[in-house]
């Protein structure tokens, strides 16, 4: 039970470091963070106790007490998902600084209204 | 971005072909072992990063247009596109496993499990070539320049 | 039934063949993904004779054991048919209007690529029955949608598609976390499986938490009103081809389908009876402020994204009052905009290709140089304000007629007090915009190529229309199964698994 509190304070951290940061970087490293909350939240709920690697060999016949295998597909595709927003993210971000000269997010408004 | 020393480049010499072939053993024991297409591609597109790390990127600005990184990354994906659409063109489902339905190997080897071998190749070869492309826009490409 | 997966397949294998093809030959990206689009418009057509039918389709052939369904199913009923329509023939007029559009700017094939990535995954989000394959079609859209707003590269595209980013991401995040609470809650994740389970546990905290994760997250998809910041500078920006494909298509499907088809047929509305509640006071907030903030906005483009806003907040509005009326209209009232809304981003975006400006008080007197942009989109301004007897009318009339029903008198007048300024702000952009005298500088501007042309006055003669679908014969054939399903509710699961 614990466990679960302790990745939504991760998770709670991450929303942080969007929200206050003001640098362009520590937003990215913020939703980076938030991601990883995520998916320790998914493999935690896949948990069994006294469960072993779902993996079917030889020796370990087809019955045995495994841990859930369907929340690490879904994870291994989430880590995916995540590697492709985060690069796309920080070439933006190295594009953004040719053209405004800063990171900071008060100065890059040229659009409001 | 310059080159390391002489004992950095040599060490690199050594360890390049193991980092590969280890690449290469996660791919295709995808279906036995912990792995698989995406990780296998991380591994591949780490050892190419590793050389250019090595030896610097003056070695490779004048290949980086041969070494066409996002063709093969086009050819990869259009390659697991083509898998899965084998089962709809012959009449069955869409990405039915026909080679466990019609030849299946023994359980445990190598050739089992139909096509899932096959896909995950597909997925190495496309995650690693994207990887790498990606390290060469952000890491060497001047602005405006094309892969 | 094999025809159902062809809707991601086609687009998905397309892309990657153009990407290969175009290192050969330039044009070819051109004839590859018009084909493409053409196909899909077809095919959804096609799928016009299964209304009133849900169709499952297992993927790989792992059918359910003992009625459990362990594969990844497919799933097509009357109201993804409907939605079907609207992504597949305005991706298509979209498409036709890209060959001349996108000449302006560079590197056109790796646009083509971008935009039929986004077709797929719009797709596959609305066929797909099981929530987990839901959530990677979101992400790919998401994705092909964040580099295609920042396609021509200057500094404010970049600036919007970062802000879209950072906001798109973190909804996904939500999104991801909501989807964990949801499995550990019910063991599985095919949507009917899961509608069963939840019917059978009733209301409890864990059902409260993992909807308002949800509605944040899918609402900040939707732009509803305190989440909606990212969309007036994100549509401005993406050029007009693209913010037509967002503003008409992307919002709808990513962010208002999947509200309905999650709180209505999965959750249900009697085991979370405050979503009703919130559906309706972020619909009324949504249309009231942005229609204000639309009011002195000078840019053509981000009054039309404001406006946006406040139409999704009459369809939340609608889809909040719980009755099958309230459905009927608000179903009805997103086809309306779908077709009027991209109707006026084209036509924005011909006026951008003839004279580069998009502020309005530059322009003026556009009307005697280029008059099918002129006259379309006057069709399509008084469609959403909803004059009769264009279609926008009977779509807001179904509405304010289903909130009288349901006793909420006090908001039906908001609702046609906010109908009122629409057409003021309408009015004023047309007049600053289009009539008076014309400005020295545009003495040599024409009407945009034929191509341009024809799409728009194909999308004005659909907004003129629309009406028509309250017909009798009609709606049975279109908007009643669709309500139909809306009205079973939980009933969902029966009718996938069991039929």
């Amino acid at each position: 039970m614990i466990v679960f509190i302790l990745a939504i304070i991760l998770f709670s951290i991450g929303l942080y470091g969007i929200l206050v940061k003001r640098n362009l970087i520590k937003m990215i490293i913020g939703l980076v963070i938030m991601e990883y909350a995520v998916n320790l939240m998914l493999a935690l709920v896949g948990f069994r106790t006294g469960g072993i690697a779902p993996i079917i060999t030889s020796e370990i016949p087809e019955a045995a007490k495994f841990v859930d295998p369907l929340p690490q597909a879904i994870v291994l595709t989430a880590i995916v998902i995540g590697l492709g927003t985060t690069a796309l993210l920080v070439s933006f971000a190295v594009r953004i600084h040719e053209k405004y000269d800063t990171f900071d997010v008060r100065k890059i408004r040229k659009l409001r209204g | 971005m310059r080159g390391m020393t002489l004992i950095v480049k040599q060490i690199t010499n050594l360890m390049v072909p193991s980092i590969l072939l280890l690449g290469i053993y996660v791919v295709l024991h995808g279906h036995l072992t912990p792995g698989g297409g995406f990780a296998g591609g991380v591994l591949i597109a780490g050892c190419f990063t590793l050389l250019i790390l090595a030896y610097g990127s003056e070695r490779i600005k004048s290949e980086a247009k041969k070494m066409r990184a996002s063709l093969t990354e086009s050819i990869g994906i259009f390659l697991f596109w083509f898998i899965t659409i084998i089962g709809l063109l012959n009449g069955t489902y869409f990405f039915y496993n026909i080679i466990a339905k019609t030849n299946p190997g023994e359980p445990f080897k190598l050739f089992s499990a139909g096509i899932i071998p096959l896909c995950n190749i597909a997925i190495g070869i496309e995650v690693g070539a994207a990887l790498f492309s990606i390290f060469i826009t952000l890491a060497i490409l001047k602005v405006g320049e094309r892969l | 039934m094999n025809l159902l997966p062809l809707f991601v397949v086609v687009p998905l294998g397309t892309a990657f063949i153009t990407l290969i093809i175009s290192k050969l030959w330039d044009r070819s990206a051109d004839w590859l993904a018009n084909i493409a689009t053409i196909f899909l418009m077809g095919l959804a057509i096609y799928c016009l004779r299964f209304t009133g039918q849900t169709i499952t389709y297992f993927a790989g052939g792992w059918e359910p054991v003992e009625g459990i369904p362990f594969g990844i199913a497919i799933v097509v009923d009357s109201l993804t048919i409907v939605m079907l329509l609207i992504v597949n023939i305005v991706g298509f007029g979209v498409n036709i209007y890209s060959i001349n559009y996108m000449s302006h700017y560079t590197d056109k094939p790796k646009y083509y690529t971008l935009f039929l990535l986004m077709m797929a995954g719009l797709n596959g989000v609305l066929i797909s029955g099981d929530l987990f394959n839901l959530f990677v079609f979101l992400e790919i859209t998401a994705i092909a949608s964040y580099a295609l707003v920042a396609f021509g590269i200057g500094s404010e595209e970049l600036e919007a598609s970062f802000k879209y980013q950072i906001l798109g991401g973190t909804a996904s995040a939500l999104i991801l976390l909501g989807l964990a609470l949801f499995y550990f809650m019910t063991g599985t994740l095919n949507l009917a499986d899961a509608s069963q389970i939840i019917n059978q546990i009733g209301t409890n905290p864990a059902l409260v938490f993992i909807s308002i994760l949800f509605l944040v997250g899918f609402g900040l998809k939707a732009a509803l009103m305190p989440f909606h910041s990212w969309l007036p500078d994100a549509h401005p920006s993406a050029p007009a081809p693209i913010s037509a494909m967002l503003s008409g298509v992307v919002i709808k499907v990513l962010g208002v389908y999947t509200l309905v088809r999650l709180f209505i047929n999965v959750f249900g509305f009697n085991n979370v009876p405050f979503i009703p509640t919130i559906f309706i006071i972020l619909g009324v907030l949504s249309m009231v402020v942005s229609a204000y903030l639309a009011l002195g906005q000078n840019d053509y483009k981000r009054l039309l994204a404001y406006s946006s806003i406040s139409q999704i907040g009459y369809v939340m509005f609608a889809f909040g009052l719980g009755t099958p009326l309230g459905f009927l209209g608000g179903i009805f009232h997103l086809l309306n905009h779908a077709a009027s809304k991209s109707l006026l981003f084209l036509n924005s975006g011909a006026i951008v290709y003839a004279t580069d400006n998009r502020d309005m008080t530059k322009m003026g007197g556009l009307s005697t140089k280029m008059p099918v942009t002129s006259y379309t989109s006057l069709v399509g301004s008084l469609s959403i304000s909803g004059i009769p007897p264009l279609g926008g009318f009977w779509s807001k009339l179904v509405i304010i007629i289903a909130a009288v029903q349901a006793k909420h008198y006090i908001l039906s007048g908001v609702a046609i007090l906010i109908s009122i300024v629409t057409l003021v702000y309408y009015l004023k952009s047309q007049r600053l915009a289009f009539w008076g005298t014309l400005n020295d500088i545009y003495k040599n501007i024409k009407e945009g190529p034929f191509g341009m042309s024809f799409i728009c006055i194909l999308l004005a003669l659909l907004s003129i229309g629309m009406g028509l679908l309250l017909l009798p014969s009609l709606r049975s054939l279109l908007l009643d199964p669709a309500v139909d399903v809306l009205k079973n509710g939980i009933d969902y699961g029966k009718t996938v698994l069991g039929g």
